[in-house]
């Protein structure tokens, strides 16, 4: 693989704004999602899930539902094969098979309430629904954990009996709520405080937030005589799909063809599979194609938010504004089983400064809630949220602007983070440069009750594996199928990139996701991996093709393959300067029977940083908050599509609007939740955001052919701290919990 | 034994009649019974406004009215916008201006966009965010949704000026 950068005057295609390709389809409504997949004999599954939080299931009776005309069948736990006990890398997060089964289908215990306990194909959605009342399930009911601190002490429930806290210094003795507990220590970390003119210590919490794609999970199976089972999935992963259903069925992968459907929306959270084994295991049974559609209610309750937290934070500073010592303890709430995105939280927490002593404890945190997924920039918006508004109470103390502050301390190449991992190339200072620089950080505020505020975050992406073909048509056309699902236009993105290489126009390249029997292996789209990593395997693909084109070439003129040369579209070669050839005119000669592979594995990514400006005005009589104005900033190595690149900024920016005024599952003391429907669990709207102002930074990463990074999910970690900076600045009072409702802003105020 | 009833009304210009059970939503008609899986799913309590359709011209979401109740009405869905040929302008506007990115909650931004500019020509900004917080989208933050019902405007305007 070349390591060369692709010079500036080769991008065409990249750097440009053509037309997505799937936009037409989807704004006349024809784009199939998961939801839209119906096939002759159709029947409709539904989900029966427990009420209670944490309980274990005495008994399981059926029969009744069975009976009911127009019902199928119905499937329990153990009507799945045993699974492994065995941990492996899905995304940014981790799935144990073992765990996935009993999330799937609980089998002894349920530990949440929504967890899945039962599913049964009916003839319509009305006589599913009516067939879940008859399952009856006996319970014994036992106390819920829902508090993350109360979690971790020794005078309650354990979720695990076999589970023991796997620490710095081994494994625990005695069952524990706490999976996991990890450290990262740098320097001395006592001399680094004893140095620090001023200490900061707070603690901070928050609660679990959904990623609330719009799309419910949807999996339609049928089961085909042969034994192929193919699964329609609304799946971030197509492959990562695939390999869960093999596991929870133990069945030939081979067997088992997932084709990806268009996503309604996915964020981290469309990496673990719920409703795809069901699906399959009661085609099975009926011998009927089965869908399973998640309501709006069911994905709240039953598929895995984003982590609650419990953050306790202490920095020290010189006066002349240089850290010395920083410290974390993070608690996070991994739900029903373990793998809380703490790792990546405990990556991100500081990342951005260089900071020579410290340490951080991370503990992966038992609760009976929803298991967690990962949620763009998993477990980043959370340690943000309160190393940012440490960092800035730091300043304040110190009497140093914010963002002198933080450019005093900023990473840079080579910094070792607190996790020991040297950082690669890096913007922060950068980032820093444009936020001091922008007309929104210097122009004044123009009301009462109003409040500035700044914060920054790295986040470490992805890379992994991605498989491209490029198929040449006989008219010099292109097909080019990868692996990857197209979450929000990668499609298009990784066409251009195969149209430079190819130097062909972008129009004359058709991209298409495929199943999993016609490529090879790809990771999941996630990790903000897919137009870089997919990217890289359409160049590698282009890449192949432009190399058989030339020995076709040499072949044809009789010449030395070294001296064929390729530019613009037209093949030459150096022996005899009268030859030449276009590519269409190769193309139709060979009939278009060329084909180029890139089997990617990327082992060397770049992170991004960015930072988030923004204004509110607080109403000191109702505590709302209102945004006045917001500018995000973001290191994106190179913006293949700019638009697509401002797009990933704006609406990861507004889900961290969301995160920090308006969203979170509220539970009751029974671990009930009180807000599973989009009226009481609001997400922002159009009318409670402003335009969101998109700054791309383009400073490259030279192990990518065109210098690009991810940038799906560093623009959700910033705002949530920003915004928390701004009330702190509007009202004087730092709020140490999400979400900043009216509520506990009135709180914070001693209004109520 | 069936509760069935007939239901007669006109669906993007067409004469349609099928049948339905007194409890179905609109949206289980259009999705389930008609193919018109255009119009989408989101939370179905009226909620997210992805299942936004037009009857008698009105805005409404489909998952709020039962099936029978459009009988002799005139229903139209985002599949009723675009010719053959050609896109709705509201729909060219958000292809130009990447006014999406899952796409899910695109044909109720689209049909909720028409019912805005057929009865504002001219929306200014803070109009056009009135008009669609009725609708939520998830992936794009709004900007590049409020530009495209900007452009959408200027075109159907510029149609109307244009040559007769």
């Amino acid at each position: 693989m070349s390591k060369k950068m692709i010079e500036k005057e080769k991008h065409i295609s990249v750097g440009t704004r053509p037309e997505r390709m799937d936009a037409k389809e989807k704004v006349t409504g024809h784009a199939l999602y998961g939801t839209d997949i119906n096939l002759p004999g159709l029947l409709h599954g539904r989900v029966l899930r427990s009420p209670h939080a944490h309980a274990r299931i005495v008994s399981i009776d059926t029969s009744k539902a069975e009976d009911l005309p127009g019902v199928f069948a119905v499937v329990i736990a153990s009507d799945l094969p045993e699974a492994d006990d065995r941990t492996e890398k899905a995304g940014e997060s981790t799935i144990n098979y073992k765990f996935l089964r009993d999330n799937n289908l609980a089998s002894d215990k349920v530990l949440y309430v929504g967890h899945a306990v039962a599913a049964l194909a009916a003839k319509s959605p009305d006589v599913a629904q009516n067939a879940l009342e008859l399952i009856e399930v006996e319970y014994e009911i036992l106390e819920p954990v829902l508090d993350v601190r109360h979690a971790m002490s020794d005078k309650t429930e354990v979720l695990h009996e076999q589970i023991r806290t796997d620490g710095p210094n081994g494994s625990g003795d005695t069952p524990s709520n706490i999976a996991q507990h990890i450290r990262h220590v740098k320097g001395d970390l006592d001399k680094g405080f004893s140095d620090a003119d001023v200490i900061v210590e707070r603690e901070f919490t928050t609660v679990p937030v959904h990623q609330s794609y719009l799309e419910s999970h949807a999996a339609t199976a049928v089961w085909g005589m042969d034994g192929t089972l193919t699964i329609y999935s609304s799946t971030q992963g197509a492959f990562l799909a695939r390999r869960q259903v093999s596991e929870l069925l133990q069945y030939p992968m081979a067997k088992i063809k997932v084709i990806p459907t268009e996503v309604g929306g996915a964020f981290g959270g469309k990496n673990p599979t719920y409703v795809e084994a069901p699906a399959a295991l009661l085609a099975r049974k009926t011998g009927r194609p089965v869908r399973v559609v998640m309501s709006r209610e069911e994905v709240i309750l039953g598929t895995g938010p984003g982590s609650g937290t419990a953050i306790k934070v202490k920095v020290g500073a010189t006066k002349l504004g240089k850290i010395t010592a920083a410290q974390a303890e993070l608690c996070y709430e991994a739900g029903a089983y373990p793998g809380s995105p703490v790792h990546p939280g405990a990556m991100a927490m500081f990342a951005a400064y260089d900071i020579p002593n410290g340490q951080i404890d991370g503990y992966d945190v038992l609760v009976n809630k929803p298991r967690v997924a990962a949620y763009r920039a998993p477990g980043a918006p959370q340690s943000a949220f309160a190393g940012e508004q440490i960092i800035d109470e730091l300043a304040q103390k110190i009497g140093m602007d914010g963002v002198e502050f933080r450019m005093a301390n900023a990473a840079s190449e080579g910094t070792e983070r607190l996790d020991g991992s040297l950082h690669k190339s890096i913007a922060i200072q950068e980032i820093l440069g444009v936020i001091e620089d922008h007309p929104h950080y210097n122009e004044p505020l123009d009301g009462p009750n109003q409040g500035r505020g700044v914060a920054i975050g790295f986040w470490d992406n992805w890379g992994a594996r991605s498989s491209v073909e490029i198929n040449v048509n006989s008219d010099g056309t292109v097909n080019l199928i990868s692996g990857s699902v197209d979450l929000t236009g990668s499609r298009t993105t990784v066409a251009m990139q195969a149209a430079d290489v190819l130097e062909i126009p972008f129009e004359n390249v058709k991209s298409s996701m495929v199943d999993t029997d016609s490529i090879s292996y790809t990771d999941t789209s996630a990790g903000s991996r897919t137009t870089m990593a997919t990217g890289l395997a359409a160049v590698e693909a282009a890449r192949d093709v432009l190399a058989k084109l030339k020995a076709e070439v040499a072949d044809m003129w009789s010449v030395s393959l070294d001296s064929v040369v390729y530019s613009k579209g037209v093949f030459g070669t150096n022996e005899r300067k009268s030859e030449n050839i276009t590519f269409a005119d190769l193309a139709a000669k060979l009939s278009g029977q060329i084909n180029g592979h890139g089997n990617v594995n990327v082992e060397n990514w770049a992170g991004a940083g960015g930072g988030t400006i923004v204004d509110v005005e607080v109403d000191p009589e109702t505590g709302q908050v209102k945004v006045l104005r917001c500018t995000a900033i973001q290191n994106a190595g190179k913006a293949i599509h700019p638009g697509h690149v401002e797009g990933q900024m704006q609406g990861g920016v507004v889900q961290g609007i969301g995160w920090a005024l308006y969203e979170g599952y509220q539970y009751d003391e029974l671990g009930r939740v009180l807000n599973a429907n989009l009226l009481d669990y609001k997400l922002p709207t159009s009318l409670d955001v402003p335009s969101i102002e998109a700054v791309i930074i383009e400073k490259p990463f030279p192990s990518n052919p065109y210098g690009a990074r991810g940038v799906g999910e560093t623009p959700i970690i910033s705002p949530a701290p920003a915004i928390a900076n701004a009330v702190q600045q509007a009202l004087g009072k730092r709020i140490d919990q999400l979400p900043m409702t009216p509520t506990t802003l009135l709180d914070k105020i001693g209004v109520i | 034994m069936s509760n069935k009833r007939v239901v007669s009304s006109t669906i993007n210009g067409q004469q349609v009649e099928f049948l339905t059970e007194p409890q179905q939503s609109l949206l289980e008609c259009l999705r389930d019974t008609l193919g018109l899986t255009g119009s989408k799913e989101g939370c179905n309590d009226g909620n997210c406004g992805a299942c936004s359709v037009l009857i008698n011209n009105r805005l409404v979401n489909a998952c709020l009215m039962l099936g029978i109740e459009i009988d002799g009405k005139d229903v139209v869905t985002v599949e009723g916008l675009a010719n053959v040929h050609e896109l709705h302008p509201v729909q060219e506007a958000f292809v130009l201006e990447d006014g999406l990115q899952c796409g899910y909650c695109t044909p109720g931004f689209i049909v909720a966009t028409k019912a805005l500019l057929d009865r504002n020509a001219n929306p200014t900004e803070d109009e056009i965010r009135f008009w669609l917080a009725g609708n939520l989208c998830r992936c794009t933050g709004y900007d590049k949704i409020v530009r495209s019902v900007r452009l959408a405007s200027q075109l159907m305007n510029d149609a109307k000026e244009g040559p007769q």
